[in-house]
């Protein structure tokens, strides 16, 4: 089966989403296609055209910021025709995948855990709650995969270099353009691909006391999450909500600390291998997912717990 | 003034326990209580405010589902739509059928703006905006967290991975809603009394289009594998000792 991954980069590196993208594109056939676009340095290319399971590489330089749209359109116009198009269900595979199935008159599987054969699916619904076996019935299949549920491919260097194919389709006039982005520049680990993640929620009360949870994960050197009431709040921006409508993690290990457990905080994180909870209501719904919990309050936890872990080395 | 028009799905309550049927084909949801989508609370919200602010004129709702779906449109109207339509239909369409049906709405009431959910909390697909877009060739501004609406050129903000992303969009384009856009208000009584009145028509599928073909087939819905129940720990000194000789995960 011609599979094409559509990967997403941040200029010097494939993103570990899109490498997850890649190993789930494994099932269909032992080699695949790749599709990148933007700005990006050589290196980003560079592995792609060394690793034995990449069989081409369509590079589109562009400065433009291509439009959903605009992808859709380029991906219909270009010669060659593949049966499973891959991305995962990250901004860019939510925003973009839905446009290109439709434009190929296709059904698109979202948030896929579990590939059951080149047809067959498994995907969470109701936040988790449920999963679904679904079969897709077009002939072409357009897939987003929930990147925790597939480990990141490594990219091995082998021998041979593929052929780079440089790509420029035409942009189409879009009545959209892209005017900024305001990105939260954190030094911390990537909070989908950090090993330990440290959550807290509307418990800590204030964004002055949300520092907290930043001292407990600098020591830890974990990622920070935080619920939607979190965010809402204001004490921590959007992009680190963890759940249903946030980014779904699944770290070795997850604190979380003054969260209640909604379900749709439980959604995205959930299948964490190790779950601490910390939160001062013995009945929170957080304990029923937990493996350790801690009954009391987070404001003397916490520090407690910073100081009794062991410094960085 | 603009027209808009606004998708609402009716779902299960997202406060309540998610119950499957012993049998694996789906979710029970026989007498369990069914409101608005979240996502659409708030798309109906914005375009309300749209309205409130004199951008809007009228604002129309169009469900797509069972009979029982009028009680969501009304549910909107109670909080300020202007009209409502619904699309009968048995079938649990997935995306893109959902899309080519809406498709068809579009097209018959021109509006300048339709806003949808980002994802319905059900299927959690989120994908039905996107699609809507492409097949009437219209852009797209998903995930939209503020709206500041402009003749010419509309600025729209966006939650992504990364941050918050800025887009200026001509209309007429579909935007899908994020939870931070606004909080939506609750309906009055005399305001859901008041929405008895208002018009809801009722068109079956079949006018509307007959070229709708399943794209998946559902073969069965299980409960998500259990987690080991819970330790409770007293101590900071057990907790770290935990999490180095048991889960080995510090
Ligand atoms: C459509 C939809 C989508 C949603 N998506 C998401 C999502 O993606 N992610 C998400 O997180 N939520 C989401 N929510 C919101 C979710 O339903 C909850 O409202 C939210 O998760 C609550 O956040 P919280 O646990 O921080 O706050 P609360 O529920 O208010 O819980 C605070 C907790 O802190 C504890 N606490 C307070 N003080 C202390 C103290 N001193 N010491 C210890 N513990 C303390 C309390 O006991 C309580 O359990 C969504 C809701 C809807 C309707
Ligand atoms: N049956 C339906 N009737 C009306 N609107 C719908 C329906 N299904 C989906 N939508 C709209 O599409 C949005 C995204 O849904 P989805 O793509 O299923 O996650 C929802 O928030 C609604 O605005």
């Amino acid at each position: 089966m011609r599979t094409l991954v559509l990967a997403s980069h941040d200029n010097h590196k494939i993103l570990p989403a899109s490498l997850s993208a890649m190993t789930a594109a494994l099932n269909f056939s032992k080699t695949f296609d790749v599709w990148v676009m933007g700005q990006f340095r050589q290196g980003v290319i560079e592995t792609l055209q060394h690793a034995p399971c990449v069989s081409q590489v369509f590079a589109w330089e562009t400065a433009d910021v291509v439009s959903p749209s605009q992808l859709a359109h380029a991906i219909r116009d270009f010669r060659v025709s593949y049966d499973v198009f891959m991305a995962p269900a990250d901004y860019f595979g939510k925003d973009f995948m839905p446009r290109i199935a439709a434009s190929l008159d296709v059904t698109q599987i979202s948030d896929i855990t579990k590939i059951i054969s080149h047809d067959t699916f498994v995907r969470p619904i109701y936040a988790g709650n449920a999963f679904l076996t679904v079969q897709a019935l077009d002939r072409v299949k357009v897939l987003t995969i929930r990147p925790s549920a597939f480990p990141p491919l490594v990219l091995e260097k082998g021998e041979r270099k593929t052929q780079l194919q440089k790509i420029t389709p035409s942009l189409q006039p879009d009545r959209v353009r892209f005017v900024e982005r305001k990105l939260d520049t954190s030094e911390r680990p990537e909070l989908t691909s950090a090993k330990i993640v440290v959550s807290g929620g509307r418990g800590l009360k204030s964004k002055a006391n949300f520092a907290l949870i930043g001292e407990l994960a600098s020591k830890l050197n974990a990622a920070i999450g935080a619920s939607r009431a979190a965010v809402d709040e204001g004490f921590i921006p959007n992009d680190c909500q963890v759940g249903q409508t946030g980014k779904v993690v699944a770290p070795q290990l997850y604190i979380a600390v003054g969260i209640s457990g909604a379900i749709q905080h439980l959604a995205g994180m959930k299948d964490s291998k190790v779950i601490v909870a910390i939160n001062q209501d013995p009945n929170a719904p957080i304990f029923q997912v937990a493996d350790y919990g801690m009954v009391g309050d987070l404001f003397e936890i916490v520090p407690a717990l910073c100081k009794a872990l062991p410094n960085k080395t | 003034m603009i027209k808009i028009l606004v998708a609402v799905k009716r779902v299960l309550d997202f406060n309540l326990r998610v119950r499957l049927k012993p049998d694996g084909s789906g979710v029970d949801l026989a007498n369990a209580k069914m409101s608005m989508n979240p996502f659409d609370e708030i798309a109906v919200e914005e375009a309300i405010r749209l309205k409130e602010k004199g951008v809007a004129g009228e604002c129309v709702a169009v469900s797509i589902g069972p009979l029982a779906n009028q009680e969501t449109l009304r549910t909107a109207l109670a909080l300020g739509m202007d009209r409502g339509i619904l699309i009968t239909t048995d079938e649990e369409w997935e995306p893109l059928n959902v899309a080519k049906i809406l498709k068809k709405t579009v097209e018959k009431e021109s509006p300048q703006l339709v806003i949808l959910g980002k994802q319905s909390i059900d299927g959690d697909h989120n994908q039905t905006g996107q699609m809507l877009a492409e097949i009437l060739n219209w852009p797209q501004a998903t995930c939209v967290s503020e709206l500041k609406w402009q003749e010419e050129e509309c600025l729209l903000t966006r939650e992504i991975d990364t941050g918050l992303e800025v887009l200026a969009v001509k209309p007429p384009f579909i935007m899908t809603v994020d939870l931070r856009l606004n909080q939506p208000r609750y309906a009055t009584l005399p305001n859901i009394m008041r929405a008895k009145q208002k018009p809801l028509s009722i068109e079956p599928l079949l006018n509307l289009n007959n070229s709708l073909t399943p794209r998946i087939k559902r073969l069965k819905v299980e409960p998500p594998p259990p987690r080991n129940s819970v330790k409770m720990l007293k101590t900071v000194e057990e907790l770290v000792r935990h999490l180095k000789q048991e889960a080995k995960v510090i």
